[in-house]
């Protein structure tokens, strides 16, 4: 690790100006000399490694007071960046109201780790990708940009089968966003002319030509709130994995459903493990709209899913895996009791 | 009693607590990097980035202007060093590469320098900030990659005498009724105990401590000493406890010379901590392993010919080998059979011991194969094994000590509910999970090796025992600690017991499962001797001295325990000889141990004997292992609800510790079948997985259901304590008890490790 300046934000604009004076004007994001801390448990790992290199470290939890609200009201869900996972995915009325944003989140991780992690860390969670985090290999777009992908003809099975460029496939890893795109969130950000919303599917950023860019945040702002309007009782997190506990998804599918007499009326699916940002499955969605569910029409849709789906040496499986998981993932869905 | 300290069963000792476990549980037990050092330097390893090639320079401007740097080594200025010749050919490295000491590289991860500063923090950094240029040239990576050179392992590897054969496989194999050809294959693995690979060294004038965590003291203070060029009886190794090992720290590493080198230049205690992706390359592994096997049977399921063949990747200079034909030529009755051992040199760090080194690669070929024949046959697995248990090994025709394998099969098939599968595969189900029921066989050889002890006695009960042995975890000093009160007669609580320092008397490798059989034995000798001088003071003058040398000896071995067959008023026979303390210092060799045991283990090198190599007979302690296994229909994630595993291992000393052992075996064979594997970059022969959040291995979810039952069994033919050592014995049959369960659920044959869901197809 290197030596780095350690400040606590006292309040929102405190943290805006620090993150913003360190900040060069084309800095990416994730090269920022400035960086949030909340958790610590992606960035304080990734310093260790020598992956990330800030200098500046703003800690932003004493902005919890306000950052921290689990807020379920009759129209709609506003979730704090500071929330804890632990602390959402324990609550009683997301467990009823939105199943698939309590079990994205409780089947992330360790406990240990949702007592620390918070929804705004969760989301901005960096790659796993081997080479990325191993600075011993020179070939990484995404941190060396222009290098090369490691990747891409080496030990891939964890990588990315939809949305990846020929500049990088790293599988963007969390649950949590899923949930969150699926339910077409929306995401505050503050920033130094106070505060603004965007669809949270405008967050993240396909690899492209421009892996080392993984988000539309600029230095300088921060992810201070979520917000859901309605309420999504019919849903889904589907999460297959190595292991039973403490692992990251090799597919997931989130998936929320309106479903009356038997006809799908509205219909959400975003697909985790499988891409390089929080998947929705518009084209997926589309098929399922309207339709008297079936199993053919649960194949029909995860086939649609995948229709794009490209994979590489140690990755195919994750087609036909994660086809089985949205169709699984819909069947729940449409039998669940609620 | 309660699940975790079993009721003891004939010939089974009391479950009594750990010794350490209050100082584990409270944290005080100091590990070698928990103990304080006066104004330490901090090391940080940088290792190399290509598998092969050369070192054209170092930038270090940037590394040296990190305060607080003090040194930077490099090969251009690394203290130098003796060469240590392999363990197996009498010297006691883990590999001959030799890090520093040119700038070829030969493995990926090999140390190329070492920065040494004020501190951990500003070594890591600066070690971050060291450039090197490099030549590289392309590395043969593992089977298959161009470059590899493959040999016969027989001729080559000290370790590997002989591929067992005996009677015409040929022709047997040819005429018989079903014939079974299959290929197996196991991957890379790391051992991953949980203490890193750190390493203290302080010099005070011309004598080295050193703390590190290892498995063999005296083979590294020795190790050590030859490399440096000094007098052995300077170096001393300190580590009460030890974090865990798996084999990984039974034969020396490179590192701990070179630090104790550079501590002596710099005049100055240093410690080393390397990260746990440089515990992958700095350390050995387990080597990955191809098998193919041949088994021809009688209708009535009689097997009539074996082969097995297995190849293992090991380094350019070292042959290592496990060579797991001598376990499986001889586990069944067999009249003929022939099997081969080679080696494939690739551009690799050298692997070593891990956990069961020999039998967990080779037996899950066999028992896998023995699975697949049980299908052909239509036959129950079980009864497979029972139509071909044997009282003597095939191909020296010696008699089993004691063979309990059937035995262990029913109490098993029993618990687990064998009874109550149906045959046919892809039979059983639960909602979304598709269940299969698989087992096998597991076995270790029994291995005892010199060991000595002291022990003192005081008047007032107080017991010292004294012995260089190892707490890797399984539970050393309570079973010694049991030991003295056994044949003392002293209470437990009075029983003090220092091990894990190469200053107290020595004791083998805790390798090879023959640390409680060897040190048990040693410390039972001991006590002997204090009784046998207590009885000689307390006995009237008219018994001749010949009767006297047999007075109040346990003629039995350890079965009954020696105070009830003779008991001792320690106070009167203190009062008779006139004094407060009585010590004995005694060393101790099992039956057929070399004649240079006794020196060689004072120079640190290991005379293991027992397992197929007894003169007589042959000893391994057995068990049976059965496990469930769900598969999901729509997911095909593979999880094990159950493992149930009967096992028999002679006297067992204390219940708990071993239900412990054997029940951290069971999870590891799980773990091994369904999770571990280091994955190899086959284009630059570097391990991508290194770290313990991508190199899986189970965590509680995974492992609801363990039961552990253990038989009891005697065998007095073995060694005075009557133990056959239990630490490799349970994670052996696992992976094929685990592919055959898989084979049930989905009629599929898997024989590839690790199995993971996307080799699932149902
Ligand atoms: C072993 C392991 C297993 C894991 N398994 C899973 C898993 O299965 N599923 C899963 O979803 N996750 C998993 N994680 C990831 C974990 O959930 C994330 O590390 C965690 O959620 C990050 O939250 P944090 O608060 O600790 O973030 P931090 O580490 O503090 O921050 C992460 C990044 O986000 C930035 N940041 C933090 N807060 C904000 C904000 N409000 N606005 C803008 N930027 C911000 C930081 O600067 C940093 O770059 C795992 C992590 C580990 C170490
Ligand atoms: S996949 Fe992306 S993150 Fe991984 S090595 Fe390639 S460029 Fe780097």
């Amino acid at each position: 690790m290197r030596p780095f300046s350690y400040q606590r934000a006292t309040d929102p604009a405190v943290a805006v100006q620090a993150l913003s004076a360190a900040a060069a004007a084309n800095d990416a994001l994730t090269k920022a000399a400035a960086q949030p801390l909340a958790g610590g448990t992606t960035l304080i790992d990734l310093m260790k490694l020598d992956v990330m290199r800030p200098t500046a470290i703003v800690d932003i939890n004493p902005l919890a007071d306000g950052w921290s609200a689990i807020d379920p009201g009759n129209d709609g869900l506003r979730l704090g960046a500071l929330a804890k996972m632990s602390d959402v995915a324990a609550h009683e009325e997301i467990q009823r109201h939105y199943p698939v944003i309590a079990n994205s989140l409780k089947l992330a991780a360790s406990a240990q780790l949702r007592n620390m992690a918070t929804l705004g860390g969760n989301v901005m969670q960096r790659t796993r990708c081997s080479y990325f985090r191993d600075v011993s290999y020179e070939n990484c777009n995404k941190r060396n940009p222009g290098s090369g992908c490691a990747a891409m003809d080496g030990v891939n099975r964890m990588h990315a089968v939809l949305g990846a460029s020929d500049q990088c496939i790293a599988t963007y890893p969390g649950d949590f966003a899923q949930a969150l795109v699926a339910l077409d969130a929306m995401v505050e950000i503050t920033g130094r002319s106070g505060t603004r919303n965007m669809p949270f599917s405008e967050l993240h950023k396909a690899p492209g030509n421009t892996p080392d860019i993984e988000t539309t945040l600029r230095p300088g702002e921060l992810i201070s709130a979520f917000s859901i309007s309605g309420r999504w009782p019919r849903s889904v997190y589907l999460k297959a994995r190595d292991r039973q506990s403490y692992e990251f998804a090799l597919s997931s599918a989130a998936v929320a459903l309106d479903v009356r007499e038997g006809t799908v009326r509205d219909a959400r699916i975003a697909l985790g493990g499988v891409a390089t940002v929080p998947w929705r499955a518009r084209e997926a969605e589309a098929v399922l709209k309207g339709q008297k569910f079936d199993d053919g029409l649960a194949q029909r849709v995860a086939d649609a899913a995948f229709a794009d789906a490209r994979g590489r040496r140690h990755n195919s499986f994750k087609i036909a895996l994660g086809k089985r998981v949205v169709a699984r993932a819909l069947q729940q869905a449409v039998t669940m009791e609620i | 009693m309660t699940a975790a300290a079993p009721e003891p069963k004939v010939n089974m000792g009391q479950p009594v607590p750990r010794y350490d476990a209050a100082a584990k549980v409270t944290g005080r037990a100091t590990y070698a990097s928990d103990m304080p050092l006066d104004n330490p330097a901090f090391a940080f390893l940088v290792t190399s980035a290509i598998a092969k090639g050369r070192i054209d320079g170092f930038d270090l401007d940037d590394a040296k202007r990190v305060r607080g740097v003090i040194d930077i080594v490099t090969h251009e200025n690394a203290p130098k060093l003796k060469e240590s010749k392999l363990f197996s050919n009498g010297g006691y490295a883990g590999t001959t590469i030799q890090p520093l000491k040119s700038a070829d590289i030969a493995h990926d991860g090999q140390i190329i320098a070492v920065v040494v500063a004020e501190s951990y923090e500003a070594a890591r950094e600066a070690a971050n900030r060291v450039k090197v240029s490099y030549t590289a040239t392309a590395p043969s990576a593992t089977f298959d990659s161009p470059g590899t050179t493959t040999a016969a392992a027989k001729g080559q590897s000290a370790q590997f005498k002989e591929d067992p054969e005996v009677g015409d496989f040929a022709k047997a194999f040819d005429t018989a009724e079903v014939k079974l050809t299959a290929s197996y294959e196991t991957p890379t693995q790391h051992h991953n105990p949980m203490e890193l690979f750190s390493t203290s060294c302080v010099w005070m004038g011309d004598n080295l401590v050193i703390y590190e965590g290892s498995q063999f003291v005296y083979g590294l203070k020795n190790g050590v000493a030859e490399q440096l060029g000094i007098d052995a009886d300077k170096v001393r190794v300190v580590n009460p406890y030890v974090g865990g090992g798996f084999g990984s720290r039974g034969s020396m590493t490179p590192r701990t010379a070179i630090i104790a080198g550079i501590a002596k230049r710099l005049n100055r205690p240093i410690k080393l901590v390397p990260t746990r992706d440089q515990g992958f390359t700095i350390t050995t592994h387990r080597a990955e392993t191809r098998h193919e096997i041949k088994l021809g049977a009688s209708r009535d399921g009689k097997l009539l010919a074996l082969r097995h063949e297995g190849a293992e990747v090991s380094s350019r200079p070292d042959a290592y080998c496990v060579g797991g034909t001598k376990t499986t030529a001889r586990l069944y009755a067999c009249p003929n059979v022939a099997s081969l051992v080679s080696i494939v040199r690739a551009d690799r760090n050298t692997p070593g011991f891990m956990r069961s080194p020999p039998e967990v690669p080779y037996l899950f070929a066999l028992e896998s194969a023995m699975d697949e024949l049980a299908v052909k046959l239509n036959m129950d697995p079980v009864e497979l094994r029972r139509i071909n248990d044997t009282t003597n090994e095939p191909i020296g025709g010696k008699p089993y000590s004691s063979r309990s394998l059937m035995a262990c099969f029913d109490e098993a098939a029993k618990a687990f509910g064998w009874a109550q599968r149906s045959p046919q595969p892809k039979s059983m189900s639960d909602g979304e999970w598709l269940i299969g029921y698989g087992c096998a066989a597991t076995c270790y050889p029994t291995q005892m090796a010199p060991s000595a002890a002291r022990v003192r006695l005081q008047r007032d009960g107080r017991t010292r025992v004294e012995i260089a042995g190892h707490e890797i975890g399984t539970g050393a000093y309570t079973v010694i600690a049991q030991t003295a009160t056994e044949r003392l007669g002293v209470p437990l609580e009075k029983v003090a017991v220092f091990m894990g320092d190469s200053d107290l008397p020595p004791a083998p490798v805790a390798g090879g499962s023959n640390s409680t059989a060897s040190t048990c034995s040693a410390v039972m000798m001991v006590c002997d001797q204090i009784r046998q001088r207590l009885f000689k003071a307390v006995m009237p003058d008219s018994l001749t001295d010949k009767a006297k040398e047999t007075v109040g000896i346990s003629q039995a071995p350890a079965t009954q325990a020696a105070k009830s067959d003779r008991p001792l008023d320690i106070e009167k026979a203190f009062n008779a000889l006139g004094v407060g303390v009585v010590e004995e210092y005694g060393e101790w060799k099992p039956e057929g141990a070399p004649l240079d045991s006794f020196k060689a283990m004072h120079s640190g090198q290991v005379r293991i004997v027992g397992g197929h190599a007894m003169k007589d007979q042959i000893a391994y302690a057995f068990g049976a292992e059965f496990v469930e296994v769900r598969i999901n229909r729509f997911t095909h994630e593979i999880r094990c609800p159950r493992l149930v595993g009967a096992f028999a291992g002679g006297r067992i000393m204390n219940p708990r510790t071993a239900r412990s052992q054997l029940m951290g075996g069971l999870i590891w064979g799980m773990s091994s079948a369904l999770l571990e594997a280091t994955e190899i970059d086959e284009r630059n022969a570097r391990y991508v997985n290194d770290n313990l959040a991508d190199y899986l291995v189970p965590v509680n979810a995974d492992v609801p259901g363990v039961e552990v039952i253990m038989l009891s069994e005697q065998d007095d033919h073995i060694n005075p304590a009557g133990v056959k050592g239990l630490g490799e014995l349970a994670n052996v049959g696992t992976n094929a008890a685990i592919c055959n369960a898989i084979h049930h659920a989905t009629g599929q044959r898997i024989r590839k490790l690790p199995v993971r869901l996307e080799n699932i197809e149902v």
